[in-house]
């Protein structure tokens, strides 16, 4: 820091500076903004496109001029997108997997979390590094072990085999996460309800789960993200006959662009991609400080 | 602890550990374990080839080709993502200079950073297919359709020299927004004392910039920078969903993951698949542990 310990002269020197600093400053916050904005646009332009584009007709698209008004707003691409291309039920098929999928993580998580952070048993630090080393093995890996396991199993194109890796593949975090947290807790509250005669299982329940409140929504909303947005997983898990009724969102959105680029018709590709992204914009709207919170909870230790 | 301990531990920990032996375990082990064997996923495993799937990697061009795509993926995204996060979250919440001796962000931060962040949360799979519409190699893309009436279009993605490149802007574009708010959650911690002291001393917006923002936030940088080189061995679905062909063209796009799905799925090389993936995970660890041992260094607490 000794660059930067010239301080100017008491009075006249700073006196003279003064006016200059303030318009330095004012040009710097400028160009601040200009930055940030800048990189708003970036960020915000196209799905913006998106948008306008999902009501310009096929011959409207290209016309260029991306950002021009539509002609008209007709909702018939939404329509299309709806029914024809299924998103309607492509949406509902993820909604349905990732309630059960990360209800699973955070009750068998925090089960496993909670066992592995507060009781000595033999054992015990064996099976928290087996989970945590989990996060050092990429998925790609194992992929097709993963496939072929499934399969003996009889599970492949079912969403019990997709939930079941869902939940399997989203511990290692999960447990990393809670374990840390359960550890932080006070150990009082639990002793007095030691000393009441409560059993092990109530304790976790009705004092553990209540108290651990603000770490279990983070991680819930961590594995609910990671999970809605997970492509190589069900592309992998729903393959095979029957599975085009159970795509999820993701796979039924590339789906419709591969055939939208086939029929070079973008209108009904840029109908279901909006319908896919309003519902995010919204939800993220109302929850973004816990989102954004929970998210990058696993960064900050 | 008297009544029942060990019924309970073990009744809480047999599902978890179950599920986790059975998909994860099990399947890591059997990746080792497939790798040394020529299989096409179907019938008995019995064709031991020992060190053979790693030899065929070593004469397989595309191997090599998805190998520099991923370093140049490892190389880059690190590097811009986090300066252009370092710059933007250092703006938000210092770059308003100082009233009545608070160190502040710019008007508006709080607006920034929201529209910043929400490409996080879109999956990458639809990212992908939006950036395969902005980068239309017709009048049809967004880029190409801002461009001069006059212009020829660019083909983007379907150019080899430049496929590489969009791949790269598009996971840049995703990840800025993260990093954003991640390094402000960190720039947060540090106490406004500090900034205050170096700003009666007279340093300008640089050089708190460099020398107190990063050095406090270094920790944090470590861990984005792995975070980000992880992000840069996987790609598979802009790869996937975005490029011309899957990989192409000609293999201009190719990367691990791709190769290993494909490999697995459509080429019936379960084996070879399973070899590519052995190498993908010394790939990461050696990523992980040189950056964390190259970027160790003495850390400042605030």
């Amino acid at each position: 820091m000794t660059t930067i310990t010239k301080t100017p002269g008491p009075s006249t020197a700073s006196a003279g500076r003064a006016p200059n600093q303030k318009r330095d400053l004012k040009i710097a916050t400028g160009l601040s903004h200009v930055a940030l904005v800048a990189w708003a646009l970036i960020t915000a332009g196209p799905l913006l496109w998106v948008l306008l584009a999902s009501f310009k007709s096929n011959t409207e698209i290209f016309l260029g001029k991306p950002f021009a008004l539509p002609n008209s707003f007709s909702f018939d691409t939404y329509v299309n997108a709806w029914s024809d291309a299924h998103i309607g039920r492509y949406f509902i098929n993820s909604v349905f997997v990732v309630l059960i999928s990360t209800a699973g993580t955070m009750l068998f998580g925090a089960m496993a979390a909670y066992v592995l952070a507060r009781y000595k048993f033999p054992g015990n630090r064996a099976i928290y590094y087996l989970f945590v080393s989990g996060l050092a093995f990429p998925t790609f890996m194992a992929l097709a072990p993963l496939f072929y396991i499934l399969k003996g199993m009889g599970l492949l194109g079912s969403y019990t085999g997709l939930v079941l890796v869902y939940i399997a593949y989203s511990l290692p975090f999960t447990i990393f996460f809670l374990v840390a947290f359960f550890k932080s807790l006070p150990y009082e509250i639990e002793e007095a309800a030691t000393v009441d005669g409560a059993s092990h299982v109530r304790k976790f329940f009705q004092i553990m789960m209540p108290m651990a409140r603000s770490g279990l929504v983070s991680i819930t909303i961590f594995n609910i993200v990671g999970q809605w947005n997970q492509y190589l997983l069900p592309v992998v898990i729903m393959s095979g006959p029957g599975a085009d009724q159970k795509l999820l969102l993701t796979q039924g959105i590339a789906q419709i662009s591969v055939s939208a680029g086939y029929q070079a018709e973008w209108s009904t590709l840029f109908a279901a991609l909006v319908l896919t992204i309003l519902p995010m914009i919204i939800v993220y709207a109302i929850f973004q400080r816990q989102i954004q919170s929970g998210l990058t909870a696993g960064a900050v230790k | 602890m008297r009544h029942g301990k060990y019924p309970f531990i073990i009744g809480f920990l047999v599902v978890p550990v179950a599920l986790y032996a059975i998909f994860v375990v099990w399947a890591y082990i059997q990746a080792f374990y497939l790798s040394v064997y020529e299989w096409s996923g179907l019938g008995p495993v019995e064709n031991f080839v020992g060190l053979g799937n790693f030899r065929k990697m070593w004469d397989d061009t595309l191997f090599w080709q998805s190998i520099k795509h991923n370093v140049f993926l490892l190389i880059f995204l690190p590097i811009i993502t986090v300066i252009l996060a370092l710059i933007f979250a250092f703006l938000l919440n210092v770059g308003g200079g100082q009233k009545g001796g608070v160190t502040r962000g710019v008007w508006g931060s709080k607006v920034y950073r929201i529209i910043f962040f929400f490409p996080q949360l879109l999956a990458l799979a639809i990212v992908a297919v939006i950036f395969g519409r902005v980068f239309g190699p017709d009048k049809s893309g967004m880029i190409n359709g801002l461009f001069p009436e006059s212009w020829q279009p660019w083909l983007f993605l379907a150019d080899e020299r430049y496929a590489m490149g969009c791949i790269l802007v598009v996971l840049v574009w995703q990840a800025v927004g993260f990093y954003v708010v991640l390094f402000s959650a960190g720039m947060g911690n540090i106490p406004t004392e500090v900034y205050e002291a170096a700003a009666i001393d007279g340093a300008s917006r640089m050089t708190l910039f460099f020398r107190i923002t990063i050095p406090l936030l270094w920790n944090t940088v470590q861990v984005a920078w792995v975070y980000l080189g992880i992000a840069a061995f996987d790609a598979f679905a802009l790869v996937n969903i975005m490029t011309v062909d899957r990989g192409g063209p000609d293999g201009a796009t190719s990367v691990l993951s791709l190769m290993i799905y494909r490999n697995a799925f459509e080429f019936s090389q379960a084996g070879y698949a399973s070899a590519l993936g052995v190498v993908l995970f010394f790939l990461t660890l050696t990523f992980a542990w040189v950056t964390l041992s190259a970027t160790r260094r003495e850390s400042v607490e605030a």
